[in-house]
């Protein structure tokens, strides 16, 4: 997507409309870190000219340098996923306070369904807790328009402006009008620092003297909210009015088509006489939401009588919207709407489909580790990346994983409580530099005694492959130093380190044994092996099942390659499957060839 | 609004390009005149676990997924996949099914079984006869490339379709490398070959 000179209709994602419209804004400065379905939006940005834009090593730097930016009288972009809001949070609350110097957005964009994420906790309870604003696109479109707008509100209350979007406005893509200047932008070069200590340096007594001017803000965008284009009333049949937001509102458009709509593009602070006046138009009033009942708590304090998810529960307070679910909660609801023609809903024949769980790559650097911890039968403080995948067959050598950077803290509390298992964490390279720094020091400190593996594969893989402090390139494509893990390990002062291959499988059985053996002090494990999808990595000639050795033992299998197959020949005396190997699909990592017993497998070359 | 709205779902194995199929069909539509959308799910299940993606085509579109029951045309880039998502489609609506078996993880580690292809069939007929299985990898590997498998399938599915094979193949020069795209108007055009000799 480049910049031209004429104006097109483009179909963008959410993400892309949302890194164009924060151009369109002038944003100079923009930091992220990654995170389905954020992810893209910075990529996008990074693109256009004149913008710096960063992976920074988690979301609270990300924040904090969107911050000093701002500031600094840059306008500002900080980019997470809504997990990522709760690392944050910490700078968010007090920057409510500060108020901003340029523009600063927060772009939150969460995953109701929980596609890919550890919760689908439900960001606007943010905005009411900082007291600061929310805007909810419900299109590509909107996600341009409301982006550029959050930083003119931004700069118009002095406050930070949270735009929120979700897995489906971020990866869907609808049409977008797009017009942009055949130039590049030309930035003046900012003004030396404008010093506002009381307004910028939070001292108690300076957040006492900035509280009011929270509490002052808030009225003033509450009176903003009643009028402004964002919030927006579609009259039609008015028997039913709908209250909406997000992509609820194009589930209710469509299963509700004909109705009068109160579509909210500010969803916090909300507007109570807008409310209050479409409500008295309308003979039903239904509120439709995705997650919690933000706005129908609101909506039902001001004492209207209305149709949602509190009570009757007529809409789902888990998981994504989805026109079924609309149709089924408006019919439940007694609503005028036409049911599905019945054969559309008929039962299909029956059949057992078999699952399809994600796994490992075929090459991937960290299945020999899942597959010898499981051998050695530890208890595993997982950690959040591909690696979590360790969980599900045929490892299942993952017992706790919570948010990034815990496995380290969480292994650490188990053995100092005295729990009798041997326990490592497991952990990725980027998750390291996010949180797990400093969880290792902790640990280091309070004479820990746990193992911690860093699973080093050169990415963050997880997210589609992006660079972090141990790769050596930012996201704007320039060499920089690389941060070996290694040494900072040693430098944090673990002198019990291993350096492994991850593709030596025996290696990193004996590493595992030899750090597990030293009960009285931190061990540490990197396991070095690049993710199939960087540049580092090297595929190898394919291996080879000799038919004849192969007896169907099985063993391989356990490897959880999805290049190894049961062939339709049974072992003599085993009656199962001998195994066969896709070469389309093999990497020639040879893990399966390591651990087959019978030396049933050879490299070809 | 629903009428006049086409939908069509892809669905298939992270990794077999479902996502820029998908793309290209949503850009078709906007270029012959409609108002488009498209959705996907990916995530997690990029390693090698479900894809699911939604194009819609109509006058003005809302939601970005279309309702179970309501889809017009469903594209499996894999044989099983056809029959996990069978409900989605509309009673007589269009199946277009790529003859290429993905054997997932549950399959090769656990018990479960990946059903003949006659049984697949059978739930995939119970709710349409407009059912096309496409040698879509075959006809790809025979041109060099098994990526070109999507092509040879969107090449199938635009003989369906109001729109002139030009715009289509406008769209897929647009979203492929320079240096493939000879080989994805072949495979486009062995698609329409396909479609017609029944
Ligand atoms: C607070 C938070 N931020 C971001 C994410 C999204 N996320 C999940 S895993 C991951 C990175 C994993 O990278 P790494 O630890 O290097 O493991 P890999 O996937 O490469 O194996 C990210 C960014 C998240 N789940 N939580
Ligand atoms: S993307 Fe990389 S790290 Fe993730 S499973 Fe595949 S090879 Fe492993």
């Amino acid at each position: 997507m480049n910049p031209t000179g004429n104006s097109v209709r483009q179909l963008l994602s959410g993400n892309e409309a949302i890194a164009l419209g924060a151009w369109e804004a002038g944003v100079r400065y923009a930091s992220a870190y990654p995170g389905t379905p954020s992810t893209e939006i910075l990529p996008a940005l990074a693109q256009y000219a004149g913008v710096r834009a960063e992976w920074a090593s988690n979301e609270k730097v990300a924040l904090d340098a969107a911050v000093g930016a701002s500031f600094a009288g840059a306008r500002a972009l900080a980019v997470m996923k809504h997990v990522g809001v709760n690392v944050a949070a910490d700078s968010l609350m007090t920057l409510s306070y500060t108020g901003v110097g340029a523009g600063l957005v927060l772009v939150s964009a969460d995953d109701p369904g929980a596609f890919s994420s550890q919760n689908e906790q439900d960001n606007r309870h943010y905005a009411r807790f900082g007291k600061f604003p929310c805007l909810e696109p419900s299109d590509s479109q909107e996600a341009k328009e409301f982006t550029r707008l959050a930083f003119e509100l931004s700069e118009l209350f002095d406050t930070p402006v949270m735009l929120r979007s979700t897995t489906r406005i971020s990866h869907s893509k609808s049409g977008v009008e797009v017009s942009m200047p055949d130039a590049p932008r030309e930035f003046e070069s900012l003004p030396p620092f404008e010093r506002h200590p009381r307004k910028y340096v939070m001292i108690p007594a300076h957040a006492r003297l900035r509280h009011p001017e929270v509490e002052a803000r808030l009225k003033g965008l509450a009176v903003y909210a009643e009028t402004c284009a964002l919030n927006r009333v579609d009259w039609g049949d008015r028997r039913v009015g709908v209250i909406c937001n997000g992509v609820a509102y194009q589930y209710a458009r469509e299963v509700l088509a004909g109705f009068s709509f109160l579509k909210l593009g500010m969803t916090y602070p909300l507007p109570a006489g807008l409310i209050r006046d479409f409500a008295a138009e309308v003979e039903t009033l239904v509120v439709i939401e995705e997650l919690d009942p933000f706005i129908e708590e609101y909506v039902r304090s001001l004492g209207l009588d209305v149709i949602g998810k509190i009570g009757d529960e007529f809409f789902p307070w888990t998981g994504e919207l989805s026109l079924a679910r609309v149709r089924e909660g408006a019919l439940q609801a007694g609503l005028p709407v036409a049911s599905l023609d019945s054969a559309a809903q008929s039962a299909d024949a029956a059949l057992a489909i078999p699952p399809r769980p994600p796994a490992l790559c075929p090459g991937c650097p960290h299945r020999s580790v899942y597959f010898n911890l499981r051998k050695l039968k530890m208890l595993v403080a997982g950690d959040i990346g591909c690696y979590a995948i360790g969980v599900l067959p045929p490892f299942e050598e993952m017992d706790m994983l919570i948010s990034m950077g815990a496995s380290i803290g969480m292994a650490h509390g188990a053995k100092q409580a005295g729990c009798p298992d041997k326990v490592v964490a497991t952990i990725g390279d980027s998750t390291f530099f996010h949180a797990g720094l400093s969880e290792l020091a902790s640990t280091i400190y309070n004479r820990g005694v746990t193992c911690t593996m860093i699973l080093d594969n050169g990415t963050t893989a997880m997210t589609g492959g992006q660079d972090n402090p141990a790769t050596g390139v930012t996201l704007q494509g320039e060499t920089t130093q690389v941060i070996d893990i290694e040494a900072t390990v040693r430098a944090m002062g673990v002198e019990h380190l291993w350096v492994v291959d991850a593709l030596d499988v025996r290696g990193v059985e004996a590493a595992i044994k030899e750090a597990t053996a030293i009960e009285d002090r931190p061990t540490v494990i990197v396991v070095n092996g690049a993710c199939v999808f960087t540049p580092q990595f090297r595929r190898r000639p394919v291996v080879t099942v000799d038919r004849e050795t192969c007896n169907g033992c099985g063993f391989c299998f356990r490897v959880g390659c999805p290049a190894i197959l049961k062939s339709d020949e049974l072992g003599a005396k085993t009656k199962r499957p001998k195994a066969q190997i896709d070469p389309l699909l093999c990497t020639g990592c040879t893990v399966c060839l390591q651990v087959c017993p019978r030396k049933a497998m050879y490299q070809t070359a | 609004m629903n009428q006049g709205t086409v939908n069509f779902l892809f669905v298939g194995v992270g990794g077999q390009g479902i996502l820029t199929a998908s793309d290209i069909a949503a850009e078709v539509g906007l270029q012959a005149g409609y108002d488009a959308k498209k959705s996907e799910v990916h995530g997690f299940s990029q390693r090698g676990g479900v894809v699911e993606s939604h194009v819609r085509w109509g006058q003005d579109v809302g939601a970005p997924l279309a309702e179970k029951g309501t889809v017009d045309y469903l594209i499996a880039t894999e044989t099983l996949e056809a029959a996990r998502w069978i409900e989605w489609l509309r009673p007589g609506g269009m199946v277009l099914v790529n003859e290429q078996r993905i054997v997932p993880m549950s399959v090769t580690v656990g018990d479960a079984e990946y059903p003949p292809d006659a049984d697949i069939l059978t739930v995939v007929r119970a709710r349409t006869d407009d059912l096309r299985m496409v040698p879509g990898l075959a006809t790809a590997e025979r041109l060099g490339n098994p990526r070109l498998a999507n092509t040879v399938l969107l090449g199938v599915l635009s003989t369906r379709l109001d729109v002139p094979p030009e715009t289509w193949l406008e769209v897929v020069e647009r979203r492929v490398p320079p240096k493939y795209v000879e080989l994805n108007r072949q495979a486009f055009w062995e698609g329409r070959r396909l479609a017609e000799d029944v």
